[in-house]
């Protein structure tokens, strides 16, 4: 039987999704302004990040409301926990977003060319990609998937290992690039963070699925 | 601890001797009340199935499931308080409190009703004094010694949270008192023959927030020197005063586990859906 209330936590759910959505869309942007070295782009970035924030403090304000009238246990519980915690990760990887295209705008006034980016196009990429999954995650119930993001963002750290040394290189031997190598190795740990964010996301998905530490499973598969 | 089991494994003694209960190390993790494939009829209409549960010495258990399911016939049957039903039976299975059968018939039913006290939902004070009220139990075992007796009902009424608000008073009737005083009264009544075992048949249904903070308080106090079983309605109560819940319905036990654990990730899809309130 499902109850009249149950439907506030579709509510909960689907801000969620939304929020996920604008995240995503907006380190798309802000990797597409510093590709198209456009800074209207990364401007716009800026400003989406108020909407990401605002939904959060509507998810809070829906999660306290719900936890507060409804006293909910077991798997009602376990979604507004991971919720409250999601929706953190998600306004991080906005804020993380927004951080991109303010550096992106400082190294636009130097110029670059598409080749300088190093392997950032495809730490975008994969950060991206593990943000959707980790977020169909929890649309599809799969908690196997939520094992695979993990596994991902270890090639993430590893780009943006790579990153570091190829932007410390390149100022040492173009004094003129220090500056924007500096902003570049930033924006690298940015989304690697980003990537960060999208693991913890699966891993609260998989809790919120099975009620256990995503860790925990992973390390009794290894030693088996 | 006074308890209920040499008495009965001691096959050379009369069960219905009660000088020869014994004294033991109590040990926390003991289970103290086996339930063994235990089935139950009210006639022709079986009420429990194939019931099969331990409780935990020093524990709080709490009986949660929709009304009919079984939980309060499970409760009265472990201090045979069915036995006053005339159709009711049982038709396989046992009960045991301190590893003793107290279906056994040489077992003496108002010493383990002493041994497992009891708590109605609605509170029944005697029509009596708030003191004669407290040792009405030792009053039949004809001990009226007023010093044992006035011991007694302090320390009774002090163990039922309840001592403050009436030692000035102690002649007053108990009908009297509040309804959430009353029930704490019927309590400290129970506490005064010194049971092992307090069954609570849901306490708290007719009291107010505070009274059922206060009766709530006490569960939590009490569980340090008593095993307590309590049949509750009240979701969050059986979350915030239990240890362990056992989920009945349709007379079965569907699951029982820790209390966080049926709370937070309960096994069975059934006890998942009554908890949060999506039953039926």
């Amino acid at each position: 039987m499902k109850r009249y209330f149950h439907e506030e936590l579709e509510e909960v759910r689907s801000h969620l999704m939304l929020m996920g959505e604008k995240a995503i869309a907006n380190v798309n942007l802000a990797m597409k302004a510093m590709i198209d070295s456009d800074l209207a782009t990364a401007q716009k970035v800026r400003k989406q990040d108020d909407r990401i924030d605002e939904i959060e403090k509507q998810i809070d304000d829906e999660v306290a409301r719900y936890i507060g009238l409804r006293a909910p246990v077991a798997r009602d519980l376990r979604l507004l926990f991971i919720t409250i915690k999601a929706a953190n990760d998600l306004e991080r990887v906005g804020d993380e977003a927004t951080s991109i295209a303010k550096r992106t705008a400082k190294i636009l006034k130097a110029g670059y060319s598409i080749d300088d980016l190093g392997r950032l196009p495809r730490m975008c990429e994969l950060a991206v990609g593990m943000l959707k999954d980790a977020l169909h995650c929890f649309i599809d119930e799969d908690s196997s998937r939520a094992v695979a993001i993990s596994e991902r963002d270890e090639e993430v750290d590893s780009l943006n290992r790579e990153n570091f040394r190829y932007f410390v290189d390149l100022m040492k031997h173009d004094h003129s690039k220090i500056s924007f190598c500096t902003e570049m190795v930033f924006i690298s740990k940015a989304m690697e963070r980003i990537a960060d964010h999208a693991q913890n996301i699966a891993e609260e998905v998989y809790y919120l699925l099975t009620a256990r530490s995503l860790q925990e499973a992973i390390d009794e598969e290894n030693a088996v | 601890m006074t308890l209920l089991t040499d008495t009965l494994k001691d096959s050379a003694i009369s069960p219905k001797a009660t000088t020869s209960m014994s004294s033991e190390t109590s040990d926390p993790s003991r289970p103290l009340i086996r339930v063994s494939d235990f089935d139950f009829f009210y006639g022709e209409k079986q009420a429990l199935f194939d019931i099969n549960m331990e409780m935990l010495e020093n524990e709080v258990t709490a009986f949660i499931g929709p009304s009919g399911c079984g939980k309060s016939t499970l409760l009265r049957c472990i201090n045979r308080m069915n036995d006053l039903v005339d159709v009711a039976r049982i038709g396989r299975g046992k009960i045991e409190v301190n590893d003793a059968d107290i279906y056994d018939p040489r077992v003496d039913t108002i010493e383990l009703r002493k041994r497992v006290g009891m708590v109605f939902q609605k509170s029944n004070p005697f029509p009596k004094s708030i003191y004669e009220n407290v040792i009405y139990g030792l009053r039949i075992q004809g001990i009226n010694k007023k010093s044992v007796l006035d011991e007694a009902v302090e320390r009774c009424l002090k163990g039922a949270a309840l001592w403050d608000e009436v030692k000035d008073r102690l002649d007053t009737s108990g009908l009297s008192l509040s309804g959430g005083q009353q029930q704490r009264l019927c309590i400290a009544r129970a506490l005064a023959v010194e049971p092992d075992i307090l069954l609570m048949d849901e306490p708290c249904s007719a009291l107010d927030p505070v009274a059922t903070a206060k009766v709530e308080e006490l569960i939590h106090s009490l569980k340090d020197q008593y095993t307590i079983v309590i049949v509750t309605h009240n979701m969050q109560q059986a979350a915030r005063v239990s240890d362990k819940t056992a989920f009945f319905y349709l007379g079965k036990l569907i699951e029982m586990a820790k209390t966080d654990e049926i709370f937070m990730s309960p096994k069975n899809e059934q006890t998942e859906a009554y908890i949060s309130g999506r039953f039926g």
